[in-house]
């Protein structure tokens, strides 16, 4: 199953270093890696593979939210299916 | 991999302009549970709703997760009570107490289905029916109501209008030291619709499937937001944008419905994309119909500017989604809308501007508070305009008004939660009576005698 992961809010260093190594403790691959500065904010979207992930989905967006907070930035994963649903036809 | 600013307009929709899934519901026969006698009926509802809405709430919050969208409410939806009643209708109750307890062991939301259909006749089993409706609003908490008084088929049933005019009032006073509460709990309608997700008009109808799930949509805010990003387009564009956002919309809806059927074992049903205010500010029809330029909803402009919204809803919904039903459109529920309430407060919106909305949008005078001394006659005849509007127009209306108790214009209602609070707006002082007291049926339009 694949997932996006969004990461947004003030820029600052080492976002990418920590969010990568939250996802790599929680057996989570990341397949591909867009990153940018949009309306001010620093805005990561990531695609990833969650079929080694160590725990199920619906836990590690509580995680991932969790972790954001203690950075200080918004992180969401999804299952990728609500972004084909919403923007594919 | 995915175009970024997809991506990024998913999250703001559901992070900053409250899309959410409305309500997950599930649709239940009650027809297996027909027992002879009141107690092994309730018993056997109370087992049925349990084990086949077991997971309902463990599913949604889970797919809520999974997908990142939130899922607001649990609901259930059976076969209209009045049916699974009949061979003892006096003792109706035990039967709405057991499907209310069952709402509360399962931790949904609310559960409908106390209803009864009535558009052409009622028989003595059905008013028995009916008769016990505002005891057991007053006695349960999750339990809805809807009455079905009317179709474009049948026409209007004027003895049970004027029945609903009595109901609604004794609901009223049975829920007093609430407000009249039991009144948000119980709708009437012409044109029900069988397959309606939203309350407090679900029902689940006979032509339905044993166990279906059916998912109800909204975004008011997304639509919002989509009309601010291009202030100075004319309505043609207007129209495209709305329809394109609800098309967006309805498909998230469309992949939790089906995710939701498979795993709940359940037939998908339908996917209702309406525009469903809630009392948080940015999340209303009424700041909507402001942004396309009315200064208040209410004002002149206000039918044309619902039409057009509730139009391009639909057409955006029917393409994005294989099962479009229920009532799919935009509500207008005066107390669950921040923009109807202060619109309603500062005396630009009124009761008989609302009825000329409610005859181009879903559904129609909805969560209405007026003063508690109006009489009965009254609101069955607020009911039968209702009514003709649906009947005429082939469309669902419907009415869900508070008579509250010891209140008047000037005061305000307040329901708490999503049901929000409602000014006390006033009704016409010259009486209706003698036109209720007739009864009788109006006739079907002759349009309907299509065969």
């Amino acid at each position: 199953m694949r997932a996006v992961v969004t990461v947004v809010g003030k820029d600052k260093t080492g976002i990418i270093a920590k969010v990568s190594t939250f996802l790599a403790e929680k057996g989570v691959n990341i397949l591909d890696i867009s990153q940018t500065i949009l309306q001010d904010y620093f805005t990561m979207i990531m695609l990833v593979d969650l079929s080694g992930a160590k725990e199920e989905l619906s836990v590690l967006a509580t995680e991932s939210a969790e972790m954001g907070e203690k950075i200080g930035m918004s992180i969401h994963i999804q299952h990728e299916e609500i972004f084909n649903a919403m923007h594919r036809i | 991999m995915f175009n970024k600013y997809d991506v990024i307009e998913t999250v703001n929709m559901i992070e900053r302009e409250h899309l959410d899934i409305r309500t997950i519901t599930m649709g239940i026969s009650l027809l297996p549970c027909i027992a002879g006698s009141a107690d092994e009926t309730a018993k056997r509802v109370y087992d049925r709703v349990c084990s086949q809405a077991e997971n309902l709430v463990k599913v949604a919050e889970s797919l809520s997760k999974e997908y990142g969208i939130p899922i607001v409410n649990k609901r259930v939806s059976v076969t209209p009570a009045s049916i699974v009643c009949a061979p003892f209708a006096a003792q109706s109750a035990k039967v709405g107490k057991a499907l209310d307890k069952a709402a509360s062991a399962l931790g949904i939301d609310f559960l409908g289905g106390y209803s009864a259909l009535v558009h052409k006749g009622m028989a003595d089993y059905e008013k028995t029916f009916i008769e016990t409706i505002p005891e057991v609003l007053a006695t349960t908490e999750k339990l809805c109501s809807s009455i079905n008084i009317g179709s474009s088929k049948s026409g209007i049933n004027m003895d049970a209008v004027r029945l609903m005019g009595e109901i609604v009032k004794k609901t009223a006073e049975l829920t007093k030291d609430r407000d009249g509460f039991g009144c948000a709990r119980l709708v009437v309608f012409c044109n029900a619709v069988e397959d309606n997700p939203f309350m407090a008009g679900a029902f689940h109808g006979v032509g339905e499937s044993g166990t279906v799930v059916n998912v109800g949509v909204s975004g008011p805010g997304v639509v919002q937001h989509a009309i601010e990003s291009i202030p100075d387009a004319d309505l043609t564009e207007l129209a495209e944008m709305i329809k394109r956002t609800a098309f967006k919309i309805t498909r998230a809806g469309q992949l939790v419905a089906r995710e939701a059927a498979k795993r709940l074992g359940a037939e998908f049903g339908i996917v209702d994309l309406s525009l469903a205010p809630t009392p948080a500010r940015g999340d209303s029809v009424a700041q909507i119909l402001e942004e396309m330029g009315l200064e208040s909803v209410g004002t002149h402009g206000t039918t044309a500017c619902l039409a057009m919204l509730n139009d391009a809803v639909k057409k955006g919904g029917v393409m994005a989604s294989s099962r479009v039903g229920g009532l799919s459109g935009a509500f207008i529920p005066v107390s669950e809308d921040i923009g109807m309430i202060e619109a309603a407060e500062r005396g630009g919106l009124n009761i008989d501007k609302l009825e000329a909305m409610t005859a181009v949008c879903s559904v129609g005078l909805d969560m209405i508070a007026v003063p508690g001394d109006t009489p009965a006659s009254t609101i069955s005849a607020i009911i039968a305009d209702e009514a003709a509007i649906g009947m005429i127009n082939n469309k669902t209306t419907a009415v869900r008004i508070i008579p509250a108790p010891g209140k008047d214009v000037g005061d305000c209602v307040n329901f708490g939660g999503l049901l929000g609070r409602a000014p006390i707006m006033p009704v016409h002082k010259e009486s209706s009576n003698k036109f209720i007291s007739r009864g009788g049926l109006i006739p079907a339009p002759i349009h309907s005698n299509k065969n």
